[in-house]
């Protein structure tokens, strides 16, 4: 019956690459072992690349059996992907774009190809291109799930920097009892702002902080947003019962400030965080004298 | 965006016994779908704003809650509907400091400042609906990306 | 401490005496009729007692609205007629930062980080006490 002979036919192409795939493991992973994507990244032992290859064709195998070759979901990736994570992260730290990943993860087919052609020298030309093609493509979408996993991989490296500089970029320190501060280095946006306000303001309760300082000596440039999100942490510095004052205020700073119309309204600023420091101090009942005099405070 | 199942709910807002329902309400379901403390805060103030609105400018009313999903973001959209007298003048509105009623006239401009979309839908006679969402922050973005 | 008071049904909030300072503790959702009787119950202790300040705990406050920030203003003006000093202690910072987006700063409102130092503030000079005045630039 046509029909039957149809439904036999289909899927035989590909569990037979998958057969052959099999077949061939040990020598491809041999020659893949050679190849610069598991050269550069198992540099410790031979040994460990060819392991790594082994698996990979084991993947790929499973992949042709089950006759998803054009499908990076199909579960045979699966159990590599994490692998390739690993060896895209690797290849992304030693600086290569993902675009060069992908040209490595090329040049692991032609050791496979020539490998089929070989075995099928003598087969009939027309099964001979099938073949090939169809291992041709299932390299290719090896290549979709490899690309896949170096920008996955980049996104998470990108997020995780970021949140960590803006966790290292936002310390608060305690001065003196009562007074905290934080010294904002680099650019304020918004997102910024915003976990500076929070931290801040988490640290006044913690510490009982009648005073926050805000200095703003490392920010290069103050813009009108960067302006509000200062008027709104001494805002809500003064509904929780602490003061803020900003400071640090560059001659450049001021200059745009005044430039821009800015309004800082009634926010206490001063030039440096010591002299941010000493009126905090002086605000809180404290004298502060020079060591060699005894006379009035210092200004 | 997608709605996600879990949080459903319509709230009905007609005194002001309701308010703290709805408060109490929208503040559980902002917690559930991983909301930070202020983010919650900020969404809890919106409603209770609006939910006032839906009461003593539109006669009373009823609010919606839906718990959406951005792939792999969750977010919470509040829907405030009233048949109320509905508003001529939106622009006015919407600005600081204008109220038909007694508050401080921050009902709707500070409302739209507390979410990230916020969109209203009203005229004279055909009562007003206004809807709200927010998302659970993402990683942060350089400016001008958010 | 709470004598010769009228006795309040239950949710509304209590008015405590210390001396001749009013402490007000708001604890989690204030419904809108409990916080317009407050405001009438503060106006009449202060008259009783001829109290010098009034101390507004908020500290277990999750959220205050125009509603609320509106209460908070008009309880602070008029205890300031009858020659009292109001002063709202204990703000979260979550309740504060969701104030100011919303562009409630309470201008004119004294604050103070706990309520025990707010009444500490009224036995003598104190100078944590301090005034919310900052304006903001419209967003």
């Amino acid at each position: 019956m046509p029909e039957q002979e149809a439904a036999e036919q289909h899927g035989v192409p590909e569990r037979e690459i998958g057969d052959f795939l099999h077949r061939r493991r040990e020598q491809i992973a041999q020659r893949w072992a050679d190849e610069t994507f598991f050269r550069s990244v198992f540099t410790v032992s031979r040994e460990e690349a060819v392991d790594a290859g082994r698996t990979l064709v084991d993947a790929l195998a499973q992949v042709a059996a089950s006759g998803r070759v054009t499908d990076p979901e199909a579960a045979g990736f699966s159990q590599v992907r994490e692998q390739l994570v690993r060896m895209c992260a690797a290849r992304s730290r030693a600086g290569l774009t993902p675009s060069e990943v992908s040209r490595d993860v090329a040049a692991l087919r032609p050791p496979v190809v020539d490998l089929l052609v070989a075995e099928l020298r003598d087969a009939p030309e027309q099964r001979l291109r099938e073949r090939s093609n169809l291992l041709t493509v299932l390299m290719g979408t090896l290549r979709v799930v490899v690309m896949e996993a170096a920008l996955s991989e980049n996104q998470a490296l990108i997020d995780r920097q970021r949140m960590q500089l803006m966790e290292m970029a936002t310390p608060v320190i305690k001065l003196w009892d009562g007074i905290v501060a934080v010294p904002l280095i680099g650019t304020l946006d918004s997102a910024r702002s915003q976990v500076v306000m929070e931290t801040l303001l988490e640290s006044v309760v913690e510490q009982q902080a009648h005073f926050a300082i805000l200095d703003i000596t490392g920010v290069p440039t103050v813009d009108s947003l960067v302006a509000q999100h200062l008027m709104k942490t001494v805002a809500a510095a003064r509904l929780m019962g602490a003061e803020c004052v900003v400071s640090g205020i560059r001659p450049a700073i001021a200059q745009t400030i005044v430039h821009l119309g800015l309004d800082l309204g009634s926010v206490v600023t001063r030039a440096s965080l010591a002299d941010a420091l000493a009126y905090a101090l002086r605000k809180l009942g404290a004298d502060i004298v020079p060591p060699s005099s005894h006379g009035a405070g210092e200004r | 965006m997608d709605t996600a199942a879990g949080v459903e709910a319509c709230l009905p807002i007609t005194s002001d016994m309701d308010l703290v329902w709805v408060r109490q309400h929208v503040r559980q379901a902002a917690a559930q779908l991983g909301f930070g403390l202020v983010d919650q805060t900020k969404l809890v103030t919106a409603a209770s704003e609006l939910a006032r609105n839906t009461l003593v400018h539109g006669g009373g009313g009823r609010i919606e809650v839906t718990a959406l999903t951005d792939g792999p973001v969750p977010g919470l959209r509040l829907t405030f509907r009233d048949e109320g007298p509905g508003i001529a003048d939106l622009d006015r509105a919407l600005t600081d400091g204008y109220t038909s009623g007694d508050g401080l006239g921050m009902g709707l401009g500070g409302a739209r400042r507390l979410v990230h979309e916020f969109a209203i839908d009203s005229a004279p006679g055909a009562g007003t609906t206004v809807t709200v969402t927010s998302w659970v922050a993402r990683p942060p973005r350089p400016r001008g990306e958010a | 401490m709470t004598g010769g008071f009228p006795q309040h049904a239950a949710g509304h909030v209590p008015v405590l005496r210390l001396g001749d300072v009013l402490l007000v503790t708001l604890q989690g959702d204030l419904h809108d009729s409990a916080a317009e009787q407050l405001q009438q119950d503060i106006g009449e202790a202060i008259a009783a007692h001829r109290s010098r300040g009034v101390v507004i705990d908020v500290s277990g406050v999750e959220i205050v609205d125009s509603f609320l920030g509106r209460v908070l203003a008009e309880i602070a003006a008029k205890a300031e007629l009858l020659a009292a000093q109001t002063v709202v202690a204990g703000m979260r910072p979550a309740v504060a930062i969701t104030m100011v987006e919303l562009g409630l700063t309470l201008p004119g409102l004294r604050t103070a980080l706990t309520a025990e130092e707010a009444v500490r503030g009224f036995g003598g000079t104190d100078p944590v006490l301090r005034t919310a005045r900052t304006r903001l630039g419209s967003p």
